[in-house]
């Protein structure tokens, strides 16, 4: 009885144990779900899966980056020479078109004879590109030339100026106004915060008794529990027509509302963080300071604050981290136009609220879908690095106790 | 004279500042409860949505949150209660329990999208659970797991030694120490944590995007496997992309006010729980 009792014990606290792991099996399986998802993206093709781009023959150009194709199909680039060919316009040709020239009885029964027209087209035009399903190049021509298909590049993604995930052929993965969208709304959003949050912090470590403190604590708590989607409501409702009436704007939307609903959202964090740190200062150095005859106020701006400098640092830290993974509130408000942003009164897409859009229409495997997952890495990085940046930090005073 | 004449400048400033960020609560709270207190009633609450959702109610959206709520519980809360037992009681100060410590405040900062995108790689694709309640609720029980374990911790760390020592004693083993003493003792803090993670639960929307909510589904779920509506993402929907979005506006306020109120239940409740059992933890 007793034996059964003990190996009953045993079991109890090896499953404690196991549980205790539960945290870091949880960020592992994220590790290897996220990057296995977004690090297929850099196997995936260049231009539209199933597809292959087509030039005649006597055309000298070898290869074609995503954005070069992007912009010939575009008609941005219209000579062969801006992409080291020969000194011709360059006659772009989508698939659709073969419909237009051919009737359907022309190219057969199940288009049996539609790589063979293709084929026709394509020879008679040195000038041509040609982006056509695979399945479709006609075989044994030796008028066309298949221009190999190239994978996206970490270069394409993470240096490319233009985020068009649907455009065909080519579809344009790069991050960098997503990542300028989202530093711009998180930086201004704590610079909003900041002067707010300190005052707060003093305020409640310094100032208040403590039956104001006791008030003002679940009130900054409650504020940190009111759920995004509803703060992006309010934002979407009261702020941004607002914005749009007050500055004269065509829309409401931009890159400011977006940062004051997420410095409003960062309040709680910065407050409790930096609140914490100064009460920590200990007794013996407040005492000292006003000893020295110090008014209160000198004590907080020339001994408090920066003895607790470490701990506030950490708390601005941890806002940025806040701020840069918020999605519904940001996606609700800063309009989402995925391009550089310039100014403030402008519309701008973070990276998170690009996921949350887009994820939804993107096919699951596809390119698209892989590209997203690649933004869920970079935000993982991102927040991570912050996290641990502020476990540093704060690490930093703690020791300075002690000495 | 100057230095008591900056002091009570800053001080009035620093005041001042601190009723700006009580306002703003205020206001927000204000503004969704002067809106949203007219569409609220009996109907509302239980009826599904109708006409494009600008008419109607929202009750399988409530119910798909209170499932979302159950299930996300029904997982974490064990697990997380039995690693802050581990943490607190067994752990030690090792190497080891540093590390797990940092893991459950790294797992606590990341983003809820990121949830959401690991919840339907995971959970909707890989082991094919399709967009379910079961799916969402793992994922929204990850997202709220180091909510529960800190708070357990905490609570547990609040328990006086000599009730351990007192405890051992008397000839208890350690397990039956922390089942009949230590638990009981540290309860409300531990329950204060399961409160607030049901708040935090109750209004994520991007974890839920891609594991469950569904856009309009007017019948109740019937299994585990069904999607659901669910609250916040209905009031994203109507907000942002219905039918109709001015028609309703009337609707989405209804919804963010029943969202609040739900989150300030749960909020007041665990203050007022934390400061009663506080007190008579500190007086004994």
């Amino acid at each position: 009885m007793k034996r059964l009792k003990r190996t009953a014990e045993r079991i109890v606290e090896a499953a404690l144990t196991l549980s205790g792991s539960i945290t870091s099996v949880a960020i592992l399986l994220i590790v290897i779900f996220l990057f296995k998802e977004g690090f297929g993206l850099f196997k995936s093709p260049a231009v539209e899966n199933g597809y292959a781009l087509c030039v005649n023959v006597v055309n000298p150009v070898e290869k074609l980056n995503s954005e070069q194709i992007k912009n010939i199909f575009d008609q941005e680039t219209t000579n062969w020479k801006d992409v080291g060919g020969i000194d011709a316009e360059i006659a772009p040709f989508r698939f659709d078109e073969i419909f237009s020239r051919y009737s359907d009885e022309e190219l057969g029964k199940d288009y049996r004879l539609l790589p063979q027209k293709l084929g026709e087209i394509i020879a008679a035009d040195p000038k041509i590109i040609a982006f056509i399903p695979i399945k479709y190049i006609p075989a044994n021509n030796s008028q066309i030339k298949v221009l190999p298909t190239k994978n996206i590049t970490s270069s394409d993604f993470f240096c490319g100026k233009e985020w068009l995930p649907t455009a065909t052929p080519a579809a344009q993965f790069g991050v960098l106004p997503l990542i300028a969208g989202t530093l711009l709304v998180s930086i201004f959003a704590i610079l909003m915060a900041l002067p707010l949050s300190l005052g707060v912090a003093i305020y409640m470590s310094e100032l208040a008794t403590e039956r104001v403190r006791q008030i003002l604590k679940p009130i900054i708590e409650l504020l940190a529990g009111i759920p995004s989607v509803v703060f992006g409501f309010f934002g979407l409702a009261v702020l941004v027509p607002l914005i749009q009436n007050s500055l004269n704007l065509p829309v409401g939307e931009t890159a400011l509302a977006g940062s004051i609903i997420l410095a409003i959202m960062a309040l709680p964090t910065i407050i409790t963080v930096a609140e914490d740190a100064m009460r920590n200062t200990p007794r013996s150095v407040r005492e000292a300071s006003l000893a020295l005859g110090a008014t209160q106020w000198q004590t907080i701006y020339k001994v408090i604050i920066p003895y607790s400098s470490s701990g506030i640092s950490a708390a601005v830290v941890l806002g940025i981290g806040r701020a840069v993974g918020e999605t519904m509130a940001v996606l609700m408000v800063t309009g989402n136009a995925a391009v550089m942003p310039h100014s403030l009164l402008q519309s701008v897409r973070t990276i998170p609220a690009t996921i949350a859009a887009e994820l939804g229409e993107a096919p699951a495997g596809g390119t698209h879908y892989k590209s997203l997952f690649m933004l869920g890495c970079i935000l993982f990085i991102i927040t991570m690095s912050v996290s641990i940046l502020a476990e540093i930090i704060s690490k930093r005073q703690k020791k300075g106790i002690d000495v | 004279m100057s230095r008591k004449s900056n002091q009570i400048i800053a001080f009035t400033t620093l005041r001042l500042l601190s009723f700006l960020v009580v306002g703003i609560l205020f206001w927000i709270l204000g503004f969704i409860i002067y809106h949203g207190i007219g569409v609220i009633n009996w109907e509302f609450l239980t009826t599904a949505p109708t006409e494009g959702m600008t008419a109607g109610g929202i009750f399988p959206a409530i119910v798909g949150t209170l499932c979302l709520i159950a299930g996300s519980m029904i997982f974490a809360f064990p697990l997380g209660v039995m690693s802050g037992i581990y943490m607190n009681e067994y752990a030690g100060n090792g190497y080891a329990v540093k590390f797990i410590r940092i893991m459950t405040n790294n797992l606590g900062s990341i983003p809820s999208i990121v949830f959401g995108l690991f919840g339907m790689s995971l959970f909707v694709n890989t082991l094919g659970f399709g967009d379910s309640i079961i799916a969402g609720s793992f994922t929204l029980g990850l997202l709220a797991l180091p909510l529960i374990i800190r708070t357990t911790e905490e609570a547990l760390k609040s328990v006086p030694d000599s009730y351990r020592t007192g405890s051992l004693a008397l000839g208890a083993t350690k397990l039956q120490t922390i089942h009949k003493v230590i638990i009981p003792t540290a309860f409300p803090n531990i329950v204060t944590g399961l409160i607030l993670s049901i708040g935090r639960v109750s209004g994520e929307t991007a974890p839920i995007l891609f594991t469950v909510a569904a856009y309009f589904l007017p019948k109740l779920p019937n299994s585990i496997f069904s999607q659901v509506m669910a609250l916040p993402y209905h009031l994203y929907v109507v907000a942002t992309s219905g039918t109709d979005i001015e028609a309703s506006k009337p609707i989405a306020y209804g919804t963010a006010l029943v969202l609040i109120v739900i989150v300030l239940i749960m909020n007041l409740s665990a203050t007022a729980l934390r400061r009663r059992f506080g007190k008579k933890n500190k007086t004994n």
